[in-house]
């Protein structure tokens, strides 16, 4: 059993390994002027979809409910905590003001997960999905519609743009369709670390939803995956448990809109949509549900992918297309998953000889 | 005092009264099996007791509580743990997991402390994991503690299952068939599992089973259920010689 803790710590360990290595290897490319700009600018939503497919993989892996959904917490992280931005862009420096944005993100979306948890969850399979799906879209349109500003009386909040009513030097900060604009100038002075941010906080998402796994709460979440009946009959509390999981996963989620919102100049709800969702879906089933470092994994290869194949403008899709076959088939063909397991004894076998001798 | 006591349970499902006016005395430390041809309501009786159905009517008492429409949650709190007729086990769990699940209500620690890891969840793990092992020993099935549940054979996924529901430290057992698809040579040892278990945790079974052999085996009393109701009732050796259940098993 002792070996059991020793594996587990291992392989978490192997996981923040990868991403310090992928973090390095970048920074050394950056630092030698190897790093294209549109690759340089491909970093931070790459960690925002790795965040957002880590904390996907919560729920689809770990507590076996398929959710549709996960934009819609993401746009609620995203909003609320620029529209913090916003507000407290003049009352506290750029380092704290980013922290408690981070915060409230997280706060907010994971609020919004018990929200819609409560009734979701009481639906199983294909319901969830649709339900979830179409809570992430009734998100998506209500911040579409909503104004928000702040003048020296507080903070308005209407439908249209006139319901504001602000008084004279009253700002407008969220603009229905228009979004919120101009976050990214508020962190001028750190805007340049926002990579390091995103891979912190990719770090801190797998030490999260790691150590939940393999906790006790974690293994409850498990067994209700499992077997919901079984669970109950050893006083697991199902509904519970897969509350916390979708909360945990929804407020991770939040920390991912929040690094999206900070790291773009115009922040529109439209991007928030289904397609978002079903895109992070994509990344985990690809990378192997349950299996973290294969959401990682995927969530860089798939989503740095069409961008880098920009230059092969006809053949970007076809060549897309491939590797998400390549991918599936490498993670769940019998076949593949039989010669996979076959090289990692190899590598294990050649370890111990080693050892050995 | 009797460790179960259930008197006039009954279910109605629309027309059907799937099971009429049944009753049961167990005392504490008693092996007691609950037989009866396909269909007479023997694993509606195991949902019943332990809270997957509603009674319609009737009163269940363990240890003196009554636990009558009791959610499945609180009946395995108040003391019953269960095995099925078709295994369920958490397939993708650890055999060691799969009975730290069932530890998960007698070690307390939070979410975060578990996130956080902090010195309690050390700790906390540590006991978890010497108890379940100490479990898994019990049933042979310490050496295989790291194995997927779903890829142990047959007849050690029906002692895990066993396990599992002991860890929840029960004061009464209920086993769905636990010889099910077993060889006489499993089931030989399975009896000799029970047996032990009876003995080395001063449990009280009550269990379902339709292998004759194990039933007159290790049951010190029998209840016979035909079509909802209890035909008979009394010691293994009356019962099984009884002209009235040769007669429901085996037909005029």
């Amino acid at each position: 059993m002792k070996k059991n803790m020793n594996k587990t710590t291992r392989s978490n360990f192997i996981t923040y390994g990868i991403v310090i290595v992928l973090f390095a290897v970048v920074q050394i490319l950056s630092s030698t002027g190897n790093l294209s700009r549109l690759l340089t600018g491909l970093l931070v939503p790459l960690c925002v979809y790795t965040i957002a497919a880590i904390s996907l993989n919560l729920v689809v892996g770990f507590s076996g409910e398929l959710s549709l959904g996960h934009a819609g917490f993401m746009c609620v992280g995203a909003y609320s905590s620029a529209l913090f931005s916003h507000l407290a862009a003049d009352a506290l420096p750029p380092v704290p003001r980013f922290i408690l944005a981070i915060l409230i993100g997280a706060a907010v979306a994971g609020v919004f997960g018990i929200l819609i948890g409560i009734p979701v969850l009481r639906l199983r399979g294909d319901y969830l999905a649709i339900v979830t799906l179409a809570f992430g879209e009734i998100i998506k349109n209500l911040i579409n519609i909503l104004y928000v500003g702040a003048d020296k009386n507080g903070i308005h909040a209407a439908t249209t743009s006139s319901g504001l009513e602000l008084a004279a030097g009253g700002k407008k900060i969220m603009k229905g369709a228009l979004g919120i604009s101009g976050t990214a100038t508020l962190y001028k002075e750190i805007k340049p670390y926002f990579f390091l941010i995103g891979v912190l906080l990719v770090l801190l998402t797998l030490f999260i939803v790691q150590n939940l796994v393999h906790s006790r709460s974690g293994r409850a979440v498990m067994s209700t995956r499992d077997n919901r009946i079984a669970a109950e009959s050893v006083g697991i509390n199902v509904t519970k448990y897969k509350l916390l999981a979708f909360t945990v996963s929804a407020a991770l989620a939040g920390v991912a809109g929040v690094l999206y919102a900070h790291n773009i100049s115009m922040l529109k709800v439209s991007v928030f949509d289904y397609n978002m969702s079903i895109l992070i879906l994509v990344y985990v089933v690809l990378g192997g549900i349950g299996n973290l470092r294969g959401s990682m994994i995927a969530a860089i290869i798939l989503y740095a992918l069409p961008e880098l194949l920009r230059g092969f403008a006809n053949y970007r899709m076809l060549i897309y297309a491939i590797v998400l076959i390549v991918m599936m088939l490498f993670n769940w063909a019998p076949a593949a998953r039989t010669w996979r397991s076959r090289i990692a004894e190899k590598i294990r076998g050649g370890k111990t000889k080693k050892e050995a001798a | 005092m009797a460790m179960l006591e259930v008197n006039h349970l009954s279910i109605q499902f629309g027309g059907l009264r799937a099971v009429d006016g049944f009753h049961i005395n167990i005392e504490k430390g008693q092996l007691y099996g609950l037989i009866g041809p396909n269909g007479a309501g023997k694993t509606t009786v195991f949902n019943l007791l332990t809270g997957v159905y509603k009674p319609t009517e009737g009163i269940i008492r363990l240890d003196g509580q009554d636990i009558t429409g009791k959610s499945t949650i609180e009946i395995n709190k108040a003391g019953i743990a269960r095995t099925f007729q078709n295994i369920r086990l958490f397939k993708e769990m650890s055999v060691l997991d799969n009975v730290k699940v069932g530890l998960h209500n007698h070690y307390q620690y939070s979410t975060l402390t578990g996130i956080l890891r902090l010195p309690k969840y050390f700790k906390v793990e540590k006991e978890m994991n010497e108890k379940a092992m100490e479990i898994l020993k019990v049933f042979d099935l310490d050496k295989e503690a790291e194995i997927l549940a779903g890829n142990l054979p047959y007849g050690k996924q029906r002692k895990l299952e066993i396990a599992r529901a002991l860890a929840t430290d029960p004061k009464l057992l209920l086993l769905d068939e636990p010889a099910a698809g077993m060889n006489p040579n499993e089931t030989q040892e399975l009896m000799d599992t029970i047996r032990f278990v009876q003995e080395h945790f001063h449990m009280t079974t009550l269990l379902i089973e339709h292998d004759m052999k194990l039933v007159g085996g290790i049951c010190e009393k029998l209840t016979v259920l035909n079509f909802g109701q209890v035909l008979t009732e009394g010691e293994t050796s009356e019962v099984l010689n009884d002209p009235t259940v040769i007669t429901a098993y085996l037909g005029e």
